[in-house]
């Protein structure tokens, strides 16, 4: 009995959590290391390109809730995520057009596009507080559990409630059907294959006929779906304020990192060993101790490793150790 | 020329706010352009010679704001004795835990060196917090409302200056060792996080630095207005100037920090610029520019840029405790990354990249419309929002949001200088 | 400063810039129309002169041409713009004066992918796989170009190699140097060319595979594929070759059959050692 209490307070305070997290991270790092692989920069502006698709979903909700279309027990934003796509691909497609496609032209260094993309952060980051300010916005509507932790106290019959949250389980679905749906187009598509021989070896690519505009093209509204997707998630899991989507960047940079840099399997790998590190290293174990040691051994503090204020610096330590020992990340950074 | 004219313009610039809003703003924005200045000299001499992306820049400014304190409030001596030295013993311990792992790493024989490392590091880390945590306990415990901290060292304010510099300097030297020294270098992102980092220690080690309580009241190197205001003699001078006292003291007070800090821009500035024309500065341009044939005539490339992300973070940290010595308090929670790292990469990229009186310029520049954008914002959305009706959402909206229109105009200008003048307004020669 | 306004001052951040597989080449201009001009050799570039952008001119009116059928070789010592000549045929770098024309056009004016769809497959000398993607998949890009079925094609790519067919699931970059080299040829026959263009296709592997590399070259040839090819290997080239061009300086030194030339005393002497 105490075995099993101590399995439930595991998964209700650490492993729903960090999986839900993970999920996030993972689309964003994915959304991250596309780039990579494909327009060759880190996107510096990637935190706020799903700020800003978050808020184009959150503003038609909004407009779905006025218009009294709901989504039964399902938060209304899930329909509203399409149009978020839509809008935000419109947005990046855009500022490619306007903005990096000119540095491409000129076959400017990739660090000069790391640069370019801090002004388009400045930018993303400056509209999304213009138009929906810097507040919290709270955006979640539907049923808030699956399971209650009361439901699951009087199922089971334990001491210790377990809840999953709808918007956790919504994540993990979502997110596996988009990482799924991603990799058959990368893998079985003929566009798909072109993008990967594209960030592969730009010249063949381009004595194969592969249109490179298209590519880049393609690249941007897909990196659009999984921030508007990534973000939206969060939001939903958590809250939307635009702050946090800017400090999110380092988490998902590091699980892009860690996972090795132009891998997709590794942009997912690291996303959950950044998520999983950051809930295990910040959780206060103490509960579940008490279940599993005897008594004479439990401990008096709260047994946690770090606090939670430190959640950055678990992400930071994990990338620097995995790049002192495999400086090419897990999954040996490969093209996309 | 060209320098005259632009560094001309930024006179006019901030006279033009003297005359127009009032000589007070005008030395703010010209205080914090002075430390902009050095902070972007900084970043320039980083990115500009060497080419080292540093996206950490606010984690040594504020380190420099943290030397503030370390140098120059009061101790506490409760403090120290509740569990000041239990807290240098632990710290002491983690530092011998980490040479002690590092050197079994080096040591040991492949096969049983990583678990001989984990096994140092998870036994060091709970004896240092075994160590550590009541200490900090009971130091927080003294007189939480005024101190729960160990306090400084009391000595005067403007040493706390180059200890700035020299903490930031070794910090940047444990991330230049360990991101340069990879095979392929990893420091944007090593800088990101480790900014991060110190913030969070900021912020959340009270023992150190209060935390979110703040350190208020620092000592400063100029005096208080109230004393001149109490001094018959400078009354009367500012009287003999047609000044009422109170903005005659506000205005010696901002004055003397003008003179302190331009003291010290300008000798940074002369020592940049000497040390790019000596043959050191010959050297890292060459370096820079063809990486391989420097290698190839005996240059140790990651040494030359261990030392130049050194020095560049060293001059970060310096303008960082200038800049906490003028607010006159420690606010860790104040320090953004937009504000404190991407801000000063604007600074350095529009003023132009390699040129330190450029990154100066850049510096002065980019500060100044980081003030007056939200006014002129807000003149902007006055003229937009004058024919809505009074009262309109959309209106209140508007008006509300002018001051995020700063970081839309940094942006803009960011990508125009790089579109139409990648070399920045002054460029390298 | 290093690399132009837009360089990257020597910074080697991977983790922020990833210049791998970053292309170097770009269009020598934006792409003008073919032009109807009969007559002459199947593949013919014609007096070429020009060099690499803005720089000093490389090739000094010199001509390459091959014809329906034939394997034609250019050799010539190092130096000579061998690999320079054959990038002007295939459009990579601006001729000053000349002319390229492909089965009666004239293609001087087209971009390098507008001339991938002309009909001419190109070898790049390296860097010429996917080297993250399966055999099989570089064989499809190979066909991106390609809308009808390309099953066809692919199997005879892997009759003519028939171990790439054991390996087509295999990342290309895993494979030894030849079977690398056969998959690149293979990448360019995929298009179903008119004419196929190997620059150095033997670099860097061992006799045995060379010779092998160079029996399968004959064995397309044979199908009435035209080659065109350059070759360090000068002698082993010359006796497979119909048409053999010895290239100095950028010029025409000599010119004739695959045997004329190793028979011609002066080219052994100055060229052949011997």
């Amino acid at each position: 009995m105490d075995f099993l209490n101590a399995l439930v307070v595991l998964a209700n305070f650490v492993f729903i959590p960090a999986f839900a997290y993970g999920s996030q991270l993972a689309l964003g790092a994915l959304g991250v290391t596309l780039i990579y692989g494909i327009l060759r920069f880190s996107n510096f502006a990637h935190g706020d390109t799903m700020a800003i698709g978050t808020m184009f979903t959150i503003l038609v909700t909004w407009g779905l809730q006025a218009l009294g279309v709901s989504f039964g027990p399902l938060p209304t934003a899930l329909l509203a995520i399409p149009f978020g796509i839509v809008l935000t691909a419109l947005l990046v497609l855009g500022t490619d057009r306007l903005v990096y496609r000119f540095y491409r032209e000129q076959k400017a260094k990739p660090v000069i596009l790391v640069i370019v993309s801090m002004g388009v952060m400045f930018i993303y980051n400056g509209l999304t507080r213009l138009i929906i300010g810097p507040g919290d916005q709270n955006f979640a509507d539907g049923e808030r559990f699956l399971v209650s932790a009361r439901d699951f106290k009087a199922m089971t019959g334990l001491d210790e409630g377990l809840a999953l949250k709808s918007t956790q389980a919504i994540t993990v679905v979502v997110a596996i059907l988009v990482v799924a749906l991603l990799f058959w187009f990368l893998n079985h598509t003929r566009t798909g294959k072109s993008m990967r021989a594209y960030s592969d070896n730009e010249d063949l690519a381009l004595l194969s006929g592969i249109n490179p505009e298209r590519v880049v093209m393609v690249t941007w509204i897909i990196v659009a779906a999984l921030a508007v997707v990534a973000g939206t998630l969060y939001g939903l899991d958590k809250s939307f304020k635009p702050f946090t989507y800017f400090q999110i960047l380092l988490p998902i940079f590091a699980s892009a990192i860690v996972g090795g840099l132009g891998s997709p399997i590794g942009a997912i790998a690291g996303g959950f060993i950044i998520a999983f590190s950051e809930v295990g290293i910040t959780y206060a174990w103490k509960k579940v101790l008490e279940y599993m040691l005897p008594e004479s051994l439990e401990p008096s503090g709260l047994v946690q490793l770090m606090s939670t204020d430190y959640k950055f610096a678990v992400s930071f330590v994990i990338l620097i150790i995995v790049l002192l020992f495999r400086p090419t990340g897990l999954f040996k950074g490969k093209s996309v | 020329m060209r320098t005259l004219a632009l560094f001309a313009l930024i006179a006019a610039l901030i006279l033009g706010t003297g005359f127009v809003q009032s000589w007070n703003s005008a030395l703010i924005i010209l205080n914090m352009g002075l430390v902009s200045a050095i902070m972007a000299l900084g970043v320039n001499l980083q990115w500009g010679l060497a080419g080292l992306f540093n996206v950490g820049v606010m984690g040594f400014v504020a380190l420099g704001g943290l030397a503030v304190v370390l140098t120059s409030v009061a101790p506490v001596p409760e403090a120290w004795e509740a569990g000041g030295w239990r807290v240098a013993a632990a710290i002491v311990l983690a530092l011998a835990a980490i040479a002690v792992a590092v050197l079994a790493w080096k040591r040991l024989p492949r096969k049983t060196r990583g678990w001989a490392v984990a096994a140092i590091a998870v036994v060091g880390f709970f004896v240092y917090r075994a160590l550590l945590d009541p200490a900090v306990s009971a130091i927080e415990a003294v007189d939480p409302a005024a101190t729960g901290f160990l306090g400084g060292l009391g000595l005067p304010v403007l040493l706390a200056w180059p200890v700035g510099g020299l903490l930031a300097a070794g910090v940047a030297w444990v991330i230049g060792k360990t991101a340069l020294g990879l095979r392929s270098d990893y420091l944007a992102i090593a800088t990101l996080g480790i900014a991060e980092i110190i913030l969070a220690v900021l912020k959340n080690e009270d023992w150190l630095t209060r935390g979110v309580k703040n350190v208020i009241g620092l000592p400063r190197p100029v005096p208080y207005e109230i004393d001149l205001q109490g001094d018959p003699g400078f009354v009367e001078t500012a009287a003999g100037l047609g000044l009422d006292p109170t903005t005659a003291s506000t205005i010696y007070v901002k004055l003397g920090y003008s003179v302190l800090f331009a003291v010290v821009l300008v000798a940074l500035l002369v020592l940049a610029q000497l040390a790019l024309n000596s043959p050191w500065g010959r050297m890292m341009r060459a370096v820079r520019d063809n990486e391989e044939a420097a290698e190839a005539m005996g240059k140790d490339v990651t040494a030359r840029h261990l030392q130049i992300f050194i020095l560049g973070s060293a001059l970060c940290g310096i303008a960082g405790a200038m800049m906490t010595t003028l607010d006159g308090q420690l606010t860790p929670s104040s320090y953004q990354p937009l504000r404190y790292t991407f801000l000063i990469w604007v600074m350095v990229i529009v003023g132009g990249s390699g040129n330190n009186l450029g990154a100066v310029l850049g510096g002065f520049l980019i500060w100044f419309l980081w003030v007056q954008v939200e006014p002129m914002g807000q003149w902007l959305m006055g003229a937009i929002t004058a024919g809505m009706a009074d009262g309109s959402a959309l209106k209140a909206h508007l008006l509300g949001s002018v001051q995020h229109m700063r970081l839309l105009t940094m942006g803009v200008i960011l990508l125009l200088v790089l579109r139409f003048a990648p070399r920045g307004l002054l460029p390298e020669r | 400063m290093s690399g132009g306004p837009y360089g990257d001052r020597g910074n080697k951040d991977l983790s922020i810039a990833n210049p791998r597989g970053m292309g170097v080449e770009r269009p020598v201009r934006a792409g003008g129309r073919e032009r109807p001009a009969p007559g002459g050799p199947f593949l013919i570039g014609e007096a070429m002169t020009g060099g690499y952008g803005r720089g000093s001119d490389i090739l000094h009116g010199c001509t390459i041409a091959v014809d329906r059928g034939e394997i034609a070789v250019i050799v010539g010592p190092n130096g000579a713009g061998k690999s320079t000549a054959m990038k002007a045929v295939f459009g990579m770098l601006s001729l000053r004066e000349g002319m390229v024309r492909l089965d009666g056009e004239d293609i001087t004016a087209l971009t390098p992918q507008a001339r991938v769809r002309k009909g001419m497959g190109f070898v790049p000398q390296t860097h010429n796989i996917f080297t993250s993607m399966t055999v099989e998949e570089n064989l499809e890009m190979g066909a991106f170009i390609r809308r009808d079925d390309i099953a066809d094609t692919m199997e005879q790519v892997y009759t003519l190699f028939p171990i790439l067919k054991d390996k087509r699931r295999q990342a290309a970059g895993e494979l030894s140097g030849g079977q690398r080299q056969q998959v690149a040829v293979g990448r360019a026959l995929m298009t179903k060319p008119k004419v196929l263009m190997l620059d150095e296709p033997t670099a860097g592997v061992s006799p045995i595979v060379m010779d092998e590399l160079f029996d399968r070259i004959i064995e397309v040839a044979r199908t009435g594929l035209p080659v065109l090819m350059v070759e360090q290997n000068a002698r082993q080239a010359l006796a497979i070759a119909d048409k053999g061009y010895v290239l100095v300086q950028g010029r025409n030194a000599h010119t004739g059959t695959g045997k004329a030339l190793l028979e011609d005393d002066d080219v052994r002497r100055s060229f052949l050692g011997g």
